[in-house]
């Protein structure tokens, strides 16, 4: 039997607000919650609950034979938390059939892929911790940001113990061959990937609604037919796209969710496939080829390379600059600006400052919040040379702890408060003989200064 | 002595110096005791209700409007006329605009000197028939009100000093705020250069806000020298708002300004190489560009190509208290015009006591004592003074104390003064 594997993007940046020279220094807040929380509940109603519903139907009513996954980055977790709640619900209720699959990916998705590994792993980790919290999954299969995708890329996370990745079946990687086999890392043979079907999915993707593409209006029954006349040793199709082609690309009037409702239908009456997640497609396919990828693909644009979010003046700037904090973050544990750290590096950022508007500039302006490039790089520059200080104070205020006291100070304040400590302990001790509310008050308030001045008394 | 005034922009709706500079000469001009009837084409309606009364004035044809400035000065009448003369921009721009907002085309080529203007019920989409049509309503006023001289300042409102000229017989004078060749360099618009030659020979008296331009206005436009004067503009300063405004500085580094129009003349490219010299031997700095125009994009690219965007910021257009805010985070103020006729905003930043840097090819530079002048081009001497005015703070604190005294002494009061006695010499 033949394969399809559904994966759908779920990803939602943290946008930023308008942040002037004048709110360097000043102002640390950096992103724009009315518009965060706007647009999220906007797509909630329009796409994430209306086709987790749909889907989870559908799993239901195949008794589990339809199956499915996703990739949520750490970001769009982060907005369900604190803006949708019954959207997070929702993917649990999905997670609980035991027929979708999480995957792996960073937590900001981010290109951090492509400049530091420990970055990079750091960031998977994160992920990984916070699928397990609510999906109660470990993810095996990993997906890169915008499914970047290089032999070293590949190797790095095989190395992490991951079984399979996804990427593009760009034409100019594959040549002749086709997308619809199971292939592995070039260097790492260990690794299988499985290559997005970029047409197929397209025609779900972009095309559906589109009415002056010959084949609209894209029906169940043809686009079976389609996946039955695929090449009869081709093995798989992979279907990868946004998760907001449902309601949101594609509005609900031109169909796409009835089109979803009959698909698993006829696929199972009409033809020789069933669904299987990534993990499952992986474990039931051999590589039949290695996948040579020497320079990193995408899936976007025409041209399925990095230049949508990287290679020009600003987006080459604003990147280095921020990478350029990697050594000073790790030592930072303060989670306000570990917190920022990640937000910072979402991959949107870099993508508002794209500049190639003519071929593929539709779908760059319709995600855009900013009226231009050169707006997008201004406004993200303010915010990160705000946060270069943040880090820089940061850091300094850490090293003075220790600076500013000579070893003999050190001892008194050891012996200050290990004095502290035991009058503490002995407190503790009696605090099953007093109610809790004297030890409140038995307690002496004092702070840090008066401390100090009595350190220096005694 | 009455004075009739053509502006094209009026406090608080200003895009330039030009209408600081008029507000400020007028409110000279009424200390002089000179009326003033000070027109301006409608560009945006909304102008202070508090301090201006609107009363409709039926007795001129066309939507036009007198307003009168009750508080400072109870003799000047502020007109408003119902055109879209859009202030500082090319008839390029212009036409760019406003083709975006209308799907009719108007022809174009209208003749600017036209006695008979058909109103068509539509305004125009060209710069230059916004400007005819500007001429056509003063006219109109010239043969309704009674004053003694015509003042007109910059080429949008040259051809309407000449339809008044014409219409009451009244002398002359134009005020040269800006020639063509200061907005565009060597690549001038022919139009635009006729009417301003046009409009320098029907004068009686051109005034010229500085001796660069009354170079540029005699050799450029040969013009007799003996009918031009200069008289420097000046800064009024509501030292007594002022004083309450402060804004303390956020960023933990000094802070070197460049603010105004992000365009060829303003030389914004010399800044960003001048500030690029300095951040390789000093850290301690940050650079903002204050403003926007059609060379903002450029800028932010180079600055991104440089790899210095950390520490070099664009602010995009600022207004209002925004402009002070900037002054008084500033360290030191540059202004590298490539072509300046007078430049009003290295007074402004003085009189917040920065230090400022100015290219000797500035008018401004002719009245001040107390600036580091260099030559626009020359980015190693700019990135010299920068460096030399953030690192050696004796220098910095002479000239923040003798910069701040210079403009305080700089009136609009003296140079209204000199204006009078031009009307007076033409009017005998």
């Amino acid at each position: 039997m033949k394969t399809i594997c559904f994966y759908f993007q779920v990803h939602q940046p943290y946008r930023l607000r308008r942040y002037r020279f004048f709110d360097i220094a000043e102002n640390h807040d950096y992103f724009d919650d009315y518009l965060n929380k706007s647009i999220i509940r906007k797509v909630a109603e329009k796409c994430y609950l209306p086709t987790n519903k749909l889907l989870l139907d559908l799993i239901n009513e195949s008794d589990g034979k339809f199956r499915i996954s996703y990739s949520i980055s750490g970001t769009a977790i982060d907005q369900f938390e604190m803006y949708a709640p019954d959207v997070l619900e929702s993917f649990k209720r999905l997670a609980e059939t035991g027929c979708v699959e999480f995957l792996s990916e960073t937590y900001s998705h981010s290109l951090s892929s492509l400049r530091s590994l420990p970055e990079f792993t750091r960031q998977i980790e994160l992920h990984r911790k916070k699928i397990q919290q609510h999906f109660n999954q470990t993810p095996t299969v990993f997906r890169n940001t915008e499914l970047i995708y290089s032999d070293n890329i590949g190797n790095d996370i095989a190395n992490m113990g991951f079984k399979g990745m996804l990427s593009e079946g760009a034409k100019h990687i594959l040549g002749w061959k086709s997308p619809n086999f199971v292939y592995n890392n070039a260097i790492n043979p260990k690794l299988k990937l499985l290559l997005k079907n970029f047409t197929l999915s397209d025609d779900i993707a972009f095309r559906f609604s589109n009415q002056a593409w010959g084949e609209w209006p894209l029906t169940t029954e043809k686009f079976v037919h389609w996946l039955n006349s695929i090449d009869e040793g081709d093995e798989i199709v992979n279907l990868f796209m946004d998760y907001e082609t449902f309601g949101e690309h594609q509005w609900e009037e031109t169909g796409i969710f009835d089109f979803m409702r009959n698909l698993p239908k006829r696929v199972f009456s009409n033809s020789n496939f069933e669904f299987l997640t990534p993990s499952q497609a992986i474990e039931k396919h051999q590589p039949v080829a290695k996948m040579h990828v020497q320079y990193p693909i995408s899936w976007a644009d025409e041209e399925r390379d990095l230049t949508a979010w990287l290679g020009n003046n600003l987006q080459d700037e604003a990147f280095n600059k921020l990478y350029s904090l990697l050594d000073k973050m790790n030592f930072v544990i303060d989670q306000n600006l570990l917190r920022d750290w990640k937000y910072l590096q979402t991959s949107d950022h870099f993508y508002y400052m794209c500049t190639k508007w003519f071929s593929d500039g539709d779908v760059h302006k319709y995600f855009n919040p900013y009226d231009s490039p050169y707006d997008a790089f201004i406004n993200y520059m303010n915010v990160l040379s705000d946060f270069m200080m943040r880090v820089d104070k940061y850091l300094e205020e850490q090293k003075i702890d220790v600076r500013n006291y000579s070893s003999s100070e050190i001892s008194q304040m050891i012996a200050y408060y290990q004095r502290k400590i035991d009058e503490f302990n002995s407190l503790l001790k009696s605090k099953n003989d007093v109610k809790p509310d004297l030890i409140r008050q038995n307690i002496p308030r004092k702070t840090k200064a008066k401390q100090r001045q009595e350190k220096y008394v005694e | 002595m009455r004075v009739l005034m053509f502006g094209w922009e009026f406090p608080p709706h200003i895009t330039g110096g030009l209408g600081t500079a008029c507000y400020g000469l007028v409110k000279g001009l009424a200390k002089n005791n000179v009326d003033v009837l000070f027109v301006v084409p409608k560009a945006y309606g909304d102008e202070d209700a508090s301090a201006v009364k609107i009363v409709n004035a039926s007795d001129i044809e066309v939507n036009l409007q007198s307003i009168s400035i009750e508080e400072f000065w109870k003799k000047v009448s502020f007109l408003n006329i119902a055109s879209n003369l859009i202030p500082y921009v090319s008839p390029e721009e212009f036409k760019e605009i406003e083709s975006k907002n209308t799907l009719d085309k108007v022809d174009i080529r209208q003749t600017i000197f036209k006695t008979k203007y058909e109103f068509t019920g539509k305004y125009g989409h060209d710069l230059l028939e916004e400007v005819s049509r500007y001429a056509l309503i003063a006219q109109e006023i010239a043969c309704t009100n009674n004053f003694d001289v015509i003042h007109a300042h910059d080429w949008l409102t040259y051809p309407a000093g000449i339809a008044a000229k014409v219409a009451s017989g009244k002398p002359l004078i134009i005020h040269v705020h800006a020639t063509e060749f200061d907005r565009s360099g060597e690549n001038i618009n022919q139009s635009v250069f006729d009417i301003e030659r046009q409009g320098m020979l029907a004068a009686d008296k051109i005034i010229t806000v500085s001796n660069y331009t009354q170079n540029i206005v005699v050799n450029r436009y040969g013009i007799d020298s003996s009918k031009v004067f200069t008289v420097h503009n000046a800064v009024d300063f509501d030292l007594e708002n002022y004083e309450h405004k402060r804004w303390e500085k956020s960023v933990p580094e000094k802070v070197v300004t460049f603010l105004g129009r992000i365009t060829f003349q303003k030389g914004p490219e010399y800044f960003v190489e001048a500030a690029n010299i300095v951040l390789q031997r000093y850290k301690n700095v940050r650079f903002v560009m204050a403003g926007s125009g059609d060379m903002l994009n450029r800028m932010v690219d180079r600055v991104a190509k440089l790899g210095i965007s950390d520490k070099f910021h664009f602010t995009g257009f600022l207004k209002g208290d925004d402009v002070d805010k900037m002054f008084m985070k500033s360290d030191v103020y540059v202004m590298p015009s490539v072509s300046e006729p007078f430049g009003i905003s290295p007074l402004e930043a003085m009189r917040a006591s920065v230090p400022v840097i100015i290219s000797k090819q500035s008018g401004v530079s002719e009245v001040l004592k107390h600036a580091v002048k260099v030559d626009f081009w020359d980015i190693d001497a700019m990135a010299d003074a920068i460096y030399g005015l953030l690192c050696y703070d004796g220098l910095s604190t002479m000239f923040r104390d003798l910069g701040k005294q210079e403009v305080l002494a700089l009136k609009w009061e003296d140079a209204a003064k000199k204006i009078n006695n031009i009307y007076h010499s033409v009017n005998n």
